[in-house]
């Protein structure tokens, strides 16, 4: 028997599928302005690229805002119990069909490797990506400024190397969304809300 | 509508296109009027006294100028500098060949060292305030031709004299013409030497010149280059290379250059539809204006020069000059537009048109390579050298033409070396094509030393772009330099992005990104393996 769980309330939807759309562009934009590949043209993929990171900067404004009244920032409170447990499973479980170890439930939607990774992309990842972008658009208001030592080269560095971790973030959990009891399940969870869930 | 509303329209049009002609309306007085300009008068010198009757401080303001000392002290660099003084790659250096070169000094009668500096009546009022019907003729010392002459002498053509009553009665300000009348034939030819000034901008279109077309704003020359007390603003010698203010107000007193573009334009002048604020750096124009900290304005707005369908010289190699044909006759070649590309008198050619320029960080500051140092033949010997810390404030990325060439130089002294080219005499290299007499000669009118033995050396000089500037809508767009191998590919000193990356980074980040591809990709293919089996447990 299944049962079913209301696990991602709307707001939440909208942010996740917002935020994929949002940074599926800019890494499509933000490659073609390092230089990868020429497709829109700089100019268009510049404007792009700063349109859509303002428009997620306004996003993770009310995300945060919503994931501190509702108390839903415990989602993430990092635990290393049973991490060992969930490697084990998909490193080998999931090939023999043990049960999946972990169990969602309205307070605890996301398993302990979600919480890390989820909380090194919002802890890391995001805060660094801010820093180093409004950096970039921002260089000539602290170029003549800027402390000793740092130059702009440093700066897109960091941002590139951050736009690599999210990348490869992107490959991975994309990957993972298969991984539920139906290949299809979590995403269907992530439009409808609703996780299926065995008794 | 009525017949006579057409009209009234035709009339309004014809009236604007009077007043938008200033030169012809506006002045208040008629100078073919004034007795003093009725003549007869025998020489250009006759004209000046006339003139300076009433403009009694006109010679004594020009004369302080460098269209009339070609002498210059550069503050910056303490170097002596100016036309009397400067060599180039074109026609190298005036000395000896005054008679020919100074025709286009703004006076009468420079054809060696004894000219007078300070005498007023030979100061030429004409050259720059004519309005048509008076040309200096190249040998004639600055003079126009004062009764009926062959001209080149030899060539079977004849000018007329000029009719200088005619000349000065319709005297007016200066023009497209006058100022060009040199500046656009600079190097021995239309175009030859700037690249970015030539006939084609006498009466340019709008696409070649937004400011100076006449189907636009019809801008003169001095319309930018503000004159006070006959003081022409901006100079090529010590140009101002950053300018990062706002725009002059009228009647403000202010020491800047009158003749930048941010005198007119200011230094944010692509409008910001969100404000100057953390907003505004959504919007384009923010974007393009925070450019101005590392691009002169012409970078981007100047996208090519020698747009106007008139070649400029690329390079000049002298080496060939004076090679003869079987008949020990001088010749030319032409290229298949006509245009010359070997002249037994120069040497060897190469022309461009809508010649893309290089860009090189510059501060303002040029210093000069002179008849007295000491150049190294083994290395391109740059002529002038334009400095400038990449990024400095004061330092901007400009458009340039960079002109190379082959120039004789002393062997022993290891000194470029002045030859006498233009003079119909029995020694200079246009007449007797034999260097060795030429470059005697030469010398020695410069008062330069010369050993007798010479060589060849390759030598490169810079012109800074400026003029041509395209309507807004051709500017040079982000991608061209935004991209490797584009624009500024050369261009040391700054990170740019789209050309630049560290490629160990890509290399590790794309890498990484493979690998995590291929492994979530090897996982899904061995749950697809095994899915038989979980099936049965």
């Amino acid at each position: 028997m299944t049962e079913r769980l209301y696990i991602f309330k709307r707001f939440e939807r909208f942010w996740h599928w917002a935020q994929a759309f949002l940074i599926i562009t800019m890494l499509f934009t933000g490659f073609e302005i390092h230089g990868s590949y020429q497709l829109l043209g700089f100019q268009k993929a510049v404007g792009i690229h700063t349109f859509a990171a303002w428009a997620l900067i306004t996003l993770w404004v009310f995300a945060i805002f919503w994931h501190f009244t509702t108390g839903e920032w415990r989602q993430y409170i990092p635990t290393l119990k049973n991490v060992d447990v969930m490697f084990r499973y998909y490193v080998l479980g999931i090939f023999t069909g043990a049960p999946h170890p972990y169990r969602v439930t309205q307070l605890r939607k996301h398993n302990p490797l979600q919480r890390l990774s989820y909380l090194g992309i919002k802890l890391f990842i995001n805060p660094l990506v801010w820093a180093s972008g409004l950096g970039l658009l921002y260089y000539q208001a602290w170029r003549d400024a800027a402390p000793a030592g740092l130059t702009l080269d440093m700066v897109a560095g960091l941002h590139t190397v951050m736009a690599f971790a999210m990348l490869i973030f992107l490959i991975v959990h994309v990957y993972l969304t298969t991984t539920g009891h139906t290949p299809l399940a979590h995403i269907r969870a992530m439009i409808t809300g609703y996780e299926e869930v065995e008794d | 509508m009525s017949r006579k509303y057409v009209l009234a329209v035709l009339l309004a049009v014809a009236a604007q296109a009077v007043a938008a002609n200033p030169d012809t309306s506006a002045s208040t007085a008629d100078h073919g009027k004034f007795k003093a300009l009725q003549g007869p008068f025998k020489t250009g010198e006759d004209v000046t006294q006339a003139c300076l009757k009433c403009h009694t401080e006109a010679a004594r303001q020009v004369m302080a100028t460098r269209h009339w000392t070609w002498d210059y002290t550069n503050p910056g660099t303490g170097q002596r500098l100016g036309k009397k003084t400067m060599l180039n790659s074109f026609c190298i250096a005036d000395r000896s060949n005054e008679a020919f070169c100074n025709a286009c000094h703004a006076g009468y009668g420079w054809k060696d060292d004894k000219f007078d500096f300070g005498s007023e009546k030979n100061v030429d009022c004409l050259s720059c305030h004519n309005t048509g019907q008076y040309a200096k003729l190249p040998g004639l010392a600055g003079h126009p031709a004062y009764r009926r002459m062959e001209y080149p002498p030899g060539s079977g053509k004849f000018v007329e004299p000029v009719d200088l009553p005619k000349v000065a009665q319709r005297i007016g300000k200066t023009s497209r013409t006058t100022c060009g009348a040199c500046h656009f034939y600079g190097g021995g030819g239309d175009g030859v030497k700037h690249g970015d000034l030539d006939s084609s901008l006498k009466n340019p279109r709008r696409e070649l010149d937004v400011h100076m077309g006449t189907d636009g704003k019809n801008f003169t020359c001095a319309t930018c280059h503000k004159t006070e007390s006959h003081r022409v603003a901006g100079s090529r010698v010590a140009p101002t290379a950053a300018d990062p203010h706002g725009a002059i107000l009228r009647g403000e007193k202010s020491g800047r250059n009158p003749a930048t573009c941010q005198a007119c334009h200011g230094d944010r002048p692509h409008p910001s539809s969100l404000g100057a604020g953390l907003l505004g750096a959504l919007s384009k124009g923010d974007r393009l204006n925070a450019h101005g900290r590392t691009l002169a304005c012409q970078t981007c707005h100047i996208p090519a020069f020698a747009r106007g369908g008139v070649p400029t010289k690329m390079r000049w190699d002298w080496s060939t000059a004076g090679t003869l044909d079987a008949n020990g006759k001088p010749f030319q070649k032409k290229d298949e537009h006509g245009h010359v590309i070997f002249d037994s008198k120069k040497g060897d050619f190469r022309l461009g048109e809508n010649v893309q320029p290089d860009y090189v960080w510059f501060d303002g500051r040029v210093d000069y390579t002179l008849k007295t140092d000491r150049i190294d033949p083994a290395q391109v010997v740059r002529i002038n050298r334009f400095h400038g810390e990449p990024g400095a404030p004061d330092a901007r990325i400009w458009p340039v033409k960079r002109f190379t060439g082959k120039q004789p130089y002393d062997l022993e002294y290891l000194t470029l070396l002045i030859p006498h080219t233009a003079i119909p005499d029995d020694t200079s290299l246009w007449f007797n094509f034999d260097w060795p007499k030429a470059l005697a000669a030469g010398t020695a009118a410069a008062n330069q030393p010369f050993s007798g033995k010479f060589g060849f050396a390759e030598t490169e000089m810079l012109w800074p772009i400026t003029h041509m500037v395209a309507p807004k809508e051709q500017a040079v767009g982000c991608g061209e330099c935004h991209s490797r191998n584009g624009r500024l590919q050369g261009v040391s000193g700054i990170y740019l992005p789209g050309r630049d990356r560290a490629p160990w980074l890509d290399r590790a980040g794309f890498g990484l990104a493979l690998l995590a591809l291929l492994g979530v990709l090897g996982h899904g293919a061995l749950r697809i393996l095994t899915r038989n089996r979980r099936k049965e447990s």
